[in-house]
């Protein structure tokens, strides 16, 4: 650049939130005095419609062609002020932003020191704008279609919704069916719709829509590239049944020489399977799955003298000789719906919850309630060796909840719910039976939730305030052993059965996929947004979203509408067809890059690769790094042995001068 | 009145229990075992104990002293506060203005004097060692496993057999231990649980830099209560602790040591709350008893981590309990019986006090027997 540095200084008040702690005036005089600077100003909010015209008017009238903005943090109106300065002809790189809220005026109380540092931070900034280059954003073309991880209600919806519009889906779900955990529901607070009834439709229509191509029983195994180019390597299971032949009729489960021995996941082990199997009836796709660890003849290698679920199947679809097999295809964008686990109750053994059959967690109740659960929908369960139909049933909330002793500090939004649901199914299934709710707060605050909880107690469930500490048995009773808080009376209480209210965990295999993706978690251990209020569906990697329980506990209702967003969010690549390159990444200075691969083993990103060139004759490798994967973090510059390879606008030119400045206040 | 205001630095009492993290659940009182026969409601006490200017009422509450410190409200509370230092700290409210009963005055008196509870001279602490082969540990000679002897086992004449069993047990194993001949001192376990915390941080003081000094691998303790007061009280110990049943279970597995005798008996054991809930050793008491040919070992339905608390801590050694309803020792013992149990193994001393008592007052001599578990194992060795 030849052309003469004109800088402008512009300085928001934000409100009060920066001109009370700073002195905004002083900064705006102070600035005047820099070099380079022919334009100073200070206003309520710069990021305002007036704000922005009083930097855009400058550059026209004064011929400005460097801006600095003292303000908030870049995260937050950097893109505004790019767009601003490029709408008044700039390159929308010969920006700086100073953040004198964040980093001064939010953190400082003394009015004199924090305009000294204000004052720092924007000579700094001033140093340093006058040094930049010009760059160029790039676009690339982006794949129009979307891989879905799970195939739960999130991703369910979301796949349904990116289907409609007209995009490829690729539904990938790890078990043999689609469905989640929805599924396993009875009824859903605080409507009493019946789970299955509603779910079912959708489960089916994801198998069916012609943009969806469902894998199921299937696993992602890799994935490469960026927002719009993303490719994804998926290992389909053997399922040992001929996924065209099957019939779902189930002669082979009926025939299996080990049928109904192994606990059924579906049921949460309340029922029983065989080793092939088909996990529900309703399951999606209506097709049977021989599970490799029960089965004799996969596990032993021989099954009688024949299998005889081989032997039964009309179709002829049983297949031992089955292997896995690799699936590649390329996405757009990504959605995360790997839903959620339940907590283990027996990480509170105070409860005696697998030692105690007649003490359940709310998930089994589920199975038990309905319908379609091992039981056909009626309460029973083993007291000791005896099969009973409980009289006196107690709800615990919280286990595994608020709950510092187990590690898990959060709420998980739906046990109160759930319980004061599984609560009135029970008072309308054994209406003679008392029912009690051991709870320490009520927490009823979606919509209908309150009312619900209020017909709950009516319909005579009994709310004791306290929650219990110990459950252990004298003779056949149960004993809750608890206070009641409000009346501050140590309880025993006897009863024939106990529900657990168990609260939500991340998947035990979360590692597993954020590892694949390069997720973040927040402190409980779900997956992180990219903002909690702004981003909400958003991860830190352009083109990969969240959606459902995999983000944090959340009821169906709040699932379906986090899905429907981050459908939404992944759509804007798919519909545009293209997505934009940051331009602000790393660059390598090749003559004197030693291609020592340093930077490639550091790269978070995976941006970097090592290349052969020929130098002067000589062919030797360099670092070469795919600007569409780079974002310009500069770990790769802070590791090069030989400064080889630095970010643009983070040059060791241009920031040097920047931290010398912060030292020197003339 | 250090107690009421500032307990330790300048901490207010709301500060140091952080009473303000509490939800009152409930979870405390609702786990507390002396709830049964006692008035006392540990969750009352962190919610009232908010408004300072009530705490020197609430220290005159005569429930204060039923608590035994088993830590069930600790263990199970869901915010990470200790209820029952709550009750500590007002006992110690009392300690400071010298309103306590005579034999806890005397207690703390002999700790502070001879290092001991028991109102014993230092010097015949190490009696019970007499006519017996025992290996001491001196500072400048290294040594694998450095004993400590509770002082209750020291000058208990029912409980010495603990320290003796022990070192026939060692002998035995041909395991390489110490015992110490001198400078043995208190652990203030019960000093710490009777609220009398200035002796109790001078004896901590003083027991690390005792115990620094030798230059052994470990430290061993006879008593589940030095054992979990070493590890959670002694920040600056520089030595891992164990309790001895680890260190037999570790022995039995290394084939050091074996039984040369059978015991047909029907066995249950009973988990110390110091031993079990306090420090999670579960498993090798039980894989002790599993060793030996013969034993059938039944199980309390409450046991291990829901253990029944015999009631023998918290200083309630020195302090009677004016509850005339069934101890929770006699509850245990029934249970036992119940069980068809012979005999009651326990690793504490206080709950072989406890149990023992509970069982004659019952009448089941003839048919149970409490037993320590180095006896039980030094009778079959």
């Amino acid at each position: 650049m030849t052309e003469k540095p004109k800088l402008g200084v512009y300085i928001c008040h934000c409100g009060i939130n920066i001109s009370a702690t700073v002195d905004v005036e002083a900064l705006t005089e102070y600035a005047l005095t820099l070099p380079n600077v022919k334009v100073a100003r200070h206003y309520s909010y710069m990021c305002s419609d007036p704000g922005q015209l009083l930097i855009k008017n400058d550059i026209k009238a004064e011929g400005l062609n460097r801006i600095v903005v003292a303000s908030c943090s870049p995260r937050m109106h950097e893109p505004t002020f790019r767009k601003s300065i490029q709408a008044a002809g700039l390159n929308p790189y010969f920006l700086e932003m100073a953040n004198i809220r964040e980093q001064c005026s939010w953190v400082h109380e003394d009015r004199t020191e924090a305009t000294i540092k204000a004052k720092k931070l924007v000579a700094a900034a001033v140093a340093k704008v006058r040094l930049l280059e010009p760059l160029e954003a790039r676009e690339v073309e982006a794949e129009r279609s979307a891989l879905i991880i799970g195939a739960g209600i999130a991703g369910i919806q979301a796949a349904l919704d990116i289907a409609d519009a007209g995009f490829k889906v690729y539904l990938v779900e790890k078990s043999p069916s689609v469905g989640g955990r929805m599924a396993q529901l009875d009824k859903t607070f605080p409507t009493l719709d019946c789970s299955a009834c509603i779910l079912t439709p959708k489960m089916v229509d994801s198998a069916n829509h012609p943009n969806i191509e469902l894998i199921t029983y299937a696993e992602v195994e890799e994935v490469k590239g960026y927002i719009g180019n993303f490719e994804i390597k998926v290992r389909k299971k053997a399922r040992y049944v001929d996924f065209d032949k099957c019939t779902g009729c189930g002669d082979c489960a009926s025939a299996c020489r080990v049928a109904n021995r192994f606990a059924s996941e579906f049921d949460e082990g309340m029922g029983k399977r065989s080793a092939v199997y088909l996990p529900f009836p309703q399951a999606v796709p209506a097709k049977y799955t021989i599970d490799p660890k029960s089965c004799l003849y996969l596990t032993k290698g021989k099954c009688g003298k024949a299998p005889k679920c081989a032997e039964v199947c009309g179709a002829g679809a049983i297949n031992f000789e089955q292997t896995d097999e690799l699936v590649e295809f390329k996405a757009g964008a990504i959605i995360v719906a790997t839903g959620f686990d339940v907590f283990d109750a027996t990480g509170k053994p105070e409860y005696g919850y697998g030692q105690y059959p007649n003490v359940i967690t709310g998930l089994e109740m589920e199975r038990l309630v309905s319908a379609s659960g091992p039981t056909g929908g009626k309460i029973k369960v083993f007291n000791g060796a005896e099969e009973i139909v409980p009289q006196e049933i107690a709800f615990i909330q919280c286990v595994g909840s608020r709950d510092k002793s187990v590690g898990v500090e959060y709420c998980s939004r739906v046990c109160c719910m759930y319980t004061a649901k599984q609560a009135h199914l029970i008072v309308d299934k054994l209406p003679e039976a008392k029912v009690r709710v051991y709870y320490m707060d009520v927490r009823a605050f979606g919509k209908g939730f309150e009312e619900f909880y209020d017909r709950v107690r009516r319909e005579g469930v009994r709310y004791i305030r306290g929650n219990p500490s110990e459950i252990f048995k004298r003779g056949n009773k149960l004993v809750i052993k608890a206070e009641d808080t409000l009346t501050a009376t140590p309880l025993e209480d006897e009863v024939d059965m106990v529900v657990l209210a168990v609260g939500l965990k991340p998947r035990s295999d979360y590692r597993t996929t954020m590892e694949l993706l390069r997720l973040s978690q927040s402190p409980d251990q779900f997956f992180l947004e990219a903002h909690p209020k702004l981003r909400p569906v958003d991860t830190a990697t352009d083109g990969i979203f969240l959606a459902g329980c995999c983000q944090g506990p959340k009821d169906i209702p709040d699932t379906v509408a986090q899905a429907k967003g981050a459908a939404s969010s992944a759509m804007i690549p798919l519909a545009k067809g293209k997505v934009t390159i940051g331009a602000q990444v790393a660059t390598v200075f090749e003559a004197t890059c030693r291609g020592c691969g340093f930077c490639v083993s550091i790269c978070p990103y995976s941006a970097i690769e090592l290349v052969t060139v020929n130098r002067m004759g000589h062919m030797i490798e360099v670092a070469r790094v795919n600007e569409a994967l780079c974002k310009g973090c500069g770990s790769c510059s802070a590791g090069c042995l030989s400064d080889s390879i630095q970010p643009k606008s983070f040059r060791d030119r241009q920031i040097l001068p920047q931290i010398a400045a912060l030292g020197v206040l003339r | 009145m250090r107690g009421m205001i500032m307990s330790t630095e300048s901490q207010t009492f709301t500060e140091k229990f952080d009473l303000l993290g509490c939800i009152q659940c409930g979870r405390c009182t609702g786990g507390c075992p002396v709830t049964v026969r006692t008035n006392l409601n540990v969750r009352r006490f962190v919610y009232d104990a908010y408004s300072e200017e009530k705490l020197e009422e609430l220290a005159k509450l005569a429930e204060i002293w039923d608590c035994t410190a088993c830590h069930t409200c600790a263990v199970r509370c869901p915010k990470g506060l200790k209820p029952l230092e709550v009750l500590i700290g007002l006992r110690s409210m009392l300690v400071d203005s010298g309103k306590v009963q005579s034999t806890v005055r005397n207690a703390l008196e002999s700790v502070y004097l001879e290092g001991n509870p028991w109102e014993k001279p230092k010097a015949t602490r190490y009696d019970w060692m007499e006519g017996l082969d025992v290996k001491l540990a001196k500072p400048d000679t290294p040594v694998e496993n450095l004993f400590f002897v509770c002082c209750t086992i020291a000058y208990d004449p029912r409980l010495q057999v603990v320290a003796k069993n022990m070192v026939r047990l060692l002998n035995k194993a041909g395991a390489d231990y110490g015992f110490m001949a001198e400078g043995e001192s208190c652990c203030g376990s019960e000093i710490h649980t009777l609220g009398e915390e200035l002796l109790f941080e001078e004896i901590v003081g003083e027991n690390t830099a005792f115990l620094n000094d030798f230059q052994a691998r470990r430290v061993i303790t006879l008593s589940p209560h030095c054992f979990a007061t070493y590890k959670a009280r002694y920040p600056h110990l520089n030595k891992p602790v164990l309790h001895y049943t680890q260190l037999l279970a570790e022995l039995l597995q290394q084939g050091n040591l074996s039984w040369g005798h059978d015991l047909q008996k029907k066995v249950v054991f009973h988990d110390p709350c110091y031993l079990g809930k306090q420090s999670g050793v579960y498993d090798e008491p039980r894989r002790l008893l599993k060793s030996i040919k013969g034993v059938e070992l039944v199980e309390f339905d409450r046991s291990r981590e829901r253990s029944l608390c015999c009631e023998g801590g918290g200083g309630k050694m020195w302090v009677e309990s004016e509850s005339k309803k069934e101890r929770l020792a006699e509850t245990r013992i029934k249970d036992a019986h119940n069980l068809g149990a012979q005999i009651v193994a326990v690793a504490c001393p206080f709950c072989v006090l406890t149990l023992e008592d509970a069982m004659k007052a019952l009448g089941y001599e003839e048919e149970m027997r409490v037993a320590e578990m180095t006896e039980l194992l030094a009778e079959l060795a």
